[in-house]
């Protein structure tokens, strides 16, 4: 016989309705985890930390931008990752993962390239430049733009997460060239003024990096609550007609 | 490619050695280009629209921007790159569409062949009808748009590496996109992320020969690219193929 190389409980977690009432389990949690960090981390970052010596106050939208600009590729890791597991192995519940992901994924990115950009309307004096990262980031948002419509474009829809993962893992093999395409443009072009941004932010003082930190990891456990909400609903939609589901409405209206 | 085509009608019914095995993909492969070519001539109208795409915008720009010579040479360059990628895009959603609704992907997917060859045929027979001309009419555009004459050749040459890339890159996502039941925009959309690198260095080198700088080393990293794109492009198709077709 094969040798199974994954635990045993990877197979119990990988069947729709263990991973329903597992997430249903372990999301309220996490939502209350994430409240209390981002509640310390909002109150270190805005209350606690000194203005900074150059900025002033107007750095402190680090705590929402920088979080979130980590978010957009971590999640984009995620859904990559859920999407070769999709791929190779078929697996549903990883399909729906990989798909739910990019919606969260395209708001985080929606949230860095806002604020990044009402940070840089006092600090560069406008609100957008053609930068490396910002160009990276909104060719990140489209690439999230192009899951989420080739997903939806398809009737059948475990078919549209299949293609819609190739696609993610197409982009992820894009997004370091063109980082590093745009970085090459930019020093054709210009001199470049996030290089300065990226100075101050390795230099940063640890009363400012505490509350930074913090407030990564409430993002990343809001993202874990939020993608299990969203695959239970998305696995209920899926796997409407099977016994599981018509024994829990059942169950549930008594 | 004509040399392999090869009448085995008396070989005896033995199994095919190597040789026999790759005269019949290379055969397959003809097969496929002369069928595109064909249909393309049948259709050959369709293939000025393209054409005629690209005069009409690039007749529009002295409209918007004034006739003014110096500035339209100094922009004519990125502008006749930008057209020429969204000429392509009608085209690139189409390319699967038509096979898929008459059952031909099937039988690519039933063919003894690999299917990662078939597609890239597919592509050089795409690149061949609907790319290739727009190329051909650059220095018509490039005369309206004031385009300086030493710029064309390496505008000319930037393109030659550019929009084959572009091509087997949309293909992947044409093929992504063909079981969709709308795919519109949507191709464009999926194709602005891969084609931004593209997009840079294809105008690097234009900006560097316009201003008489060293304009190689865009155009090694464009061919560099390319033919990663010749080997990884075809095989990332053909599994997009494999998910359009099963239902």
């Amino acid at each position: 016989m094969s040798r199974s190389y994954l635990p045993h409980w990877m197979h119990w977690l990988g069947s729709p309705p263990n991973f329903y009432r597992f997430a249903g389990a372990l999301r309220p949690w996490l939502i209350a985890a994430a409240l209390v960090c981002a509640a310390i981390g909002l109150y270190g970052g805005l209350v606690l930390a000194p203005p900074d010596f150059r900025q002033g106050d107007a750095y402190r939208i680090i705590f929402i931008h920088v979080p979130s600009a980590w978010m957009s590729l971590f999640i984009y890791a995620c859904m990559a990752v859920t999407g070769l597991v999709a791929l190779v192995w078929r697996v549903k519940l990883a399909e729906v993962i990989a798909m739910e992901c990019a919606p969260i994924g395209a708001a985080f990115t929606l949230i860095t390239l806002a604020t990044g950009s009402l940070w840089g309307r006092p600090m560069w004096g406008t609100w957008w430049t053609w930068g490396a990262r910002l160009t990276s980031e909104l060719v990140l948002f489209f690439l999230y733009l192009g899951v989420i419509g080739l997903y939806n474009a398809f009737e059948d829809r475990r078919r549209g997460a299949r293609a819609a993962s190739l696609l993610a893992l197409v982009g992820i093999v894009n997004l370091p060239i063109v980082h590093y395409s745009v970085v090459w443009w930019n020093t054709l072009h210009q001199g470049s003024t996030v290089d300065w941004l990226h100075l101050s932010q390795s230099s940063i003082a640890p009363s400012m990096l505490w509350p930074l930190l913090v407030m990564t990891l409430a993002t990343h456990l809001y993202f874990f609550a939020s993608i299990l909400g969203r695959a239970r609903t998305g696995l209920l939609s899926l796997e409407g007609g099977k016994q599981w589901v018509r024994s829990l409405v059942t169950e549930t209206s008594r | 490619m004509v040399t392999a085509v090869q009448p085995i009608a008396n070989s005896t019914p033995v199994a095919p050695t190597t040789d026999q095995r790759s005269s019949g993909t290379l055969r397959a492969c003809a097969a496929l280009l002369r069928r595109d070519f064909t249909l393309a001539w049948r259709r050959r109208g369709e293939l000025f629209l393209p054409l005629l795409y690209a005069v009409i915008v690039a007749a529009l720009f002295p409209f918007a921007l004034g006739p003014d010579p110096e500035l339209l040479g100094r922009i004519a360059g990125g502008v006749l790159l930008v057209i020429v990628v969204l000429a392509m895009l009608p085209a690139l959603e189409s390319m699967f569409r038509s096979d898929l609704e008459d059952g031909t992907l099937e039988q690519w997917l039933l063919a003894p062949q690999p299917l990662a060859l078939l597609a890239l045929t597919r592509v050089i027979a795409h690149w061949l009808t609907t790319v290739l001309p727009l190329i051909i009419v650059m220095p018509l555009l490039g005369a309206l748009l004031n385009l300086p004459v030493k710029v064309l050749p390496v505008l000319m040459l930037t393109l030659l590496l550019a929009t084959p890339l572009l091509v087997l890159l949309g293909a992947v996502l044409s093929a992504l996109a063909a079981g969709a039941r709308r795919s519109g925009i949507l191709v464009a959309l999926m194709l602005l992320p891969l084609a931004v690198p593209v997009v840079i260095f294809a105008a690097g080198a234009i900006a560097a020969a316009q201003s008489g700088m060293p304009y190689v080393a865009p155009l090694t990293w464009l061919a560099a690219a390319l033919v990663l794109a010749i080997v990884l492009a075809p095989l990332a198709c053909a599994a997009a193929l494999r998910i359009a077709v099963e239902a």
